[in-house]
């Protein structure tokens, strides 16, 4: 597996992130993905759904599209968060290397690998993060997670 | 944030989960004195309780002076996250109620705190579970216990009345091959001498009441889990693993990854079993972890000096404890507990039950409770205090034989307790 971002390069990635594409995003509000793209559209974050199975449908005040090549050319997407499982993970991110010339990161979600892919997007000068939940980055990072009793490795006696 | 990746145990005792409080700049950590907690709007009360935003709603769940403690507890064990709860006991339910069910079982240790035995051998029979205590020192014996109803294995790290030291790595092995969780409760090593998962144990569990407090102001309980265990390896723990009723048909483990057993015992566990810890407590025991190091560090030197001096005393029979070279776990410490073998142990003093009553009577400094781990010096005869309701086999197992007392060292002068002790032993052998 490629080498995760520390904490700083996370916290760096969040602050230069405005678009996400979030790629098997569900419609049904207990599955993973669902929380996860509503989370971050709660955070200010513009989130672009992907599912071909609701094409033209919306999820959260946006379009959803079939895949990253049918992303609108004027929408530039920052990171790729893919919900799938890691098998489909290559043309994926090969479609999101082709057609998203703005992208910065792509970012596979908790249980989701692939060496394949993660060459392919190191390769295209993308950073890489494998086996993470943006939303659980991002909860811990900025204190969220803190409040439920999680370790966050946060040491500080700053405000 | 520094974001330096590691800090030493010192620093993470005073500052892990604390910050300053964002409202008021108050150093130290508030004491939140309240119930319930305002939502921004609707839409963030629903995400709350969704579970999809993390928060504050009834302190019931979640109190903002008792998540400090949790981080700090979970932060100095190595884990992910701690649900804290009102006593260490609570915390042994807290811990199995996600795995186990009716018609289910846990494999235990011989070697437990007297109240626990009771706990496993009685009480969990009103949930319809059930446990099996084995000797930890026959592996095999472990292994012949499991079976495809047990759903974790369970024993203390410095086994309490003193003087074991569980082959922890060893154990782990069997209960990763059964494919079930680890529990080690912690309270006598506490982290700082003891870190189960570093051994390959899933969750860990305290009696925050003893060490981790330190000054026997309050009782509480922690659950720390290490984050490592898959729940969806195989069909055991639905609860965690399938949708689960209880939650809306959430699936937690498959949500929430490797926090799923925290926000579990959080969302169900605190929620329906409601055994909360209060923020005074959770203040009373930050206050003491700031010290936890500075004061185990003494425990276990007065604990040598004195376990050594009695052992090498006429009047006495012998010692059990782990830390002297004639302990048959003196060999674990470097292992298991590198700092030291804790501050508990039993002593078996020549004149039997009559002489131990008469020593437990005759001392002035160390106080006759039902309590260890406190920066007092303490005795018990646990054959007829906290090992009173197990069977005379129970109680030698356990080690709590009826002609044995049981000294938690604290953290006073080596030298008022040797004397103190002396003059106690002088006493209770004068007929001899």
């Amino acid at each position: 597996m490629t080498q995760n971002p520390t904490d700083p390069m996370l916290r760096k990635i969040f602050a230069e992130t405005k678009t996400l594409a979030c790629v098997g995003v569900s419609m049904n509000p207990i599955r993973p993905s669902y929380f996860v793209a509503r989370y971050l559209s709660l955070k200010n974050f513009r989130v672009i759904p992907i599912n071909p199975g609701h094409v033209g449908e919306t999820l959260f005040g946006e379009e959803i599209y079939a895949d990253l090549a049918s992303i609108p050319k004027d929408i530039q997407i920052d990171i790729v968060d893919i919900f799938r499982r890691s098998e489909y993970v290559p043309p994926i991110v090969a479609q999101a290397i082709e057609h998203l010339p703005n992208l910065k990161t792509i970012w596979m979600q908790v249980g989701v690998t692939n060496a394949k892919a993660a060459e392919m997007a190191t390769k295209a000068g993308l950073q890489m993060i494998e086996n993470r939940c943006p939303k659980i980055e991002y909860q811990r990072l900025f204190g969220e997670l803190r409040m439920a009793g999680f370790n966050t490795g946060i040491i500080s006696s700053k405000l | 944030m520094t974001g330096r990746a590691t800090y030493g145990f010192d620093t993470l005792q005073v500052h892990a989960g604390a910050r300053p409080d964002p409202a008021t700049g108050a150093r130290q950590t508030p004491i939140y004195q309240t119930t319930a907690y305002v939502f921004r709007d609707a839409d963030h009360a629903a995400a709350l309780f969704n579970l999809q935003e993390v928060g504050y709603i009834y302190s019931r769940l979640t109190n903002p002076t008792v998540s400090v403690l949790q981080e700090r507890v979970a932060t100095l064990e190595g884990g992910v996250g701690a649900v804290a709860c009102s006593s260490g006991h609570a915390a042994q339910i807290m811990a199995l109620f996600p795995l186990m069910g009716p018609g289910l079982n846990v494999v235990v240790s011989t070697r437990l705190y007297g109240g626990s035995i009771t706990q496993f051998s009685q009480t969990i029979k009103r949930f319809g579970w059930s446990a099996t205590f084995v000797d930890f020192d026959d592996l095999d014996a472990i292994k012949a216990a499991c079976d495809d109803n047990t759903r974790a294995i369970f024993c203390e790290s410095i086994a309490n009345p003193g003087g074991y030291i569980t082959d922890l790595d060893a154990v782990a092995a069997i209960a990763e091959t059964q494919g079930i969780p680890l529990i080690v409760d912690n309270t006598s090593a506490t982290p700082y001498l003891c870190r189960p998962f570093e051994h390959g144990a899933t969750l860990v569990v305290h009696s925050t009441t003893k060490y981790l407090t330190g000054n026997g102001t309050v009782t509480g309980g922690v659950v720390v889990d290490s984050g490592k265990f898959d729940w969806s390896q195989n069909d055991k723990f639905p609860s965690l693993s399938q949708p689960e009723p209880a939650y809306h048909g959430l699936k937690f483990h498959e949500t929430f990854g490797n926090l799923a057993f925290t926000l579990h015992g959080i969302a169900i566990g605190l929620r329906d079993l409601g055994m909360t810890m209060n923020p005074q407590g959770a203040h009373y025991t930050l206050m003491g972890i700031e010290t936890l190091s500075l004061r185990m560090d003494r425990h276990v030197a007065n604990a040598k000096t004195i376990a050594k001096w009695l052992e090498a005393d006429p009047r006495v029979e012998f010692v059990t404890y782990a830390g002297l070279k004639s302990s048959p776990y003196f060999e674990r410490i470097e292992r298991i507990c590198p700092k030291g073998a804790g501050a508990l142990f039993t002593v078996a003093i020549k004149g039997g039950y009559d002489a131990c009553v008469k020593m437990v009577n005759g001392l002035e400094i160390f106080s006759h409770v039902a309590n260890l781990g406190d920066a007092r010096s303490l005795v018990i005869h646990a054959a007829s205090t906290t090992h009173r309701q197990l069977t005379i086999e129970q109680q030698i197992a356990a080690g709590a034989a009826p002609n044995v007392i049981r000294f938690s060292i604290g953290i006073e002068d080596v030298n008022d307790l040797i004397a103190d002790i002396d003059q106690a032993l002088a006493q209770a052998t004068s007929d001899i």
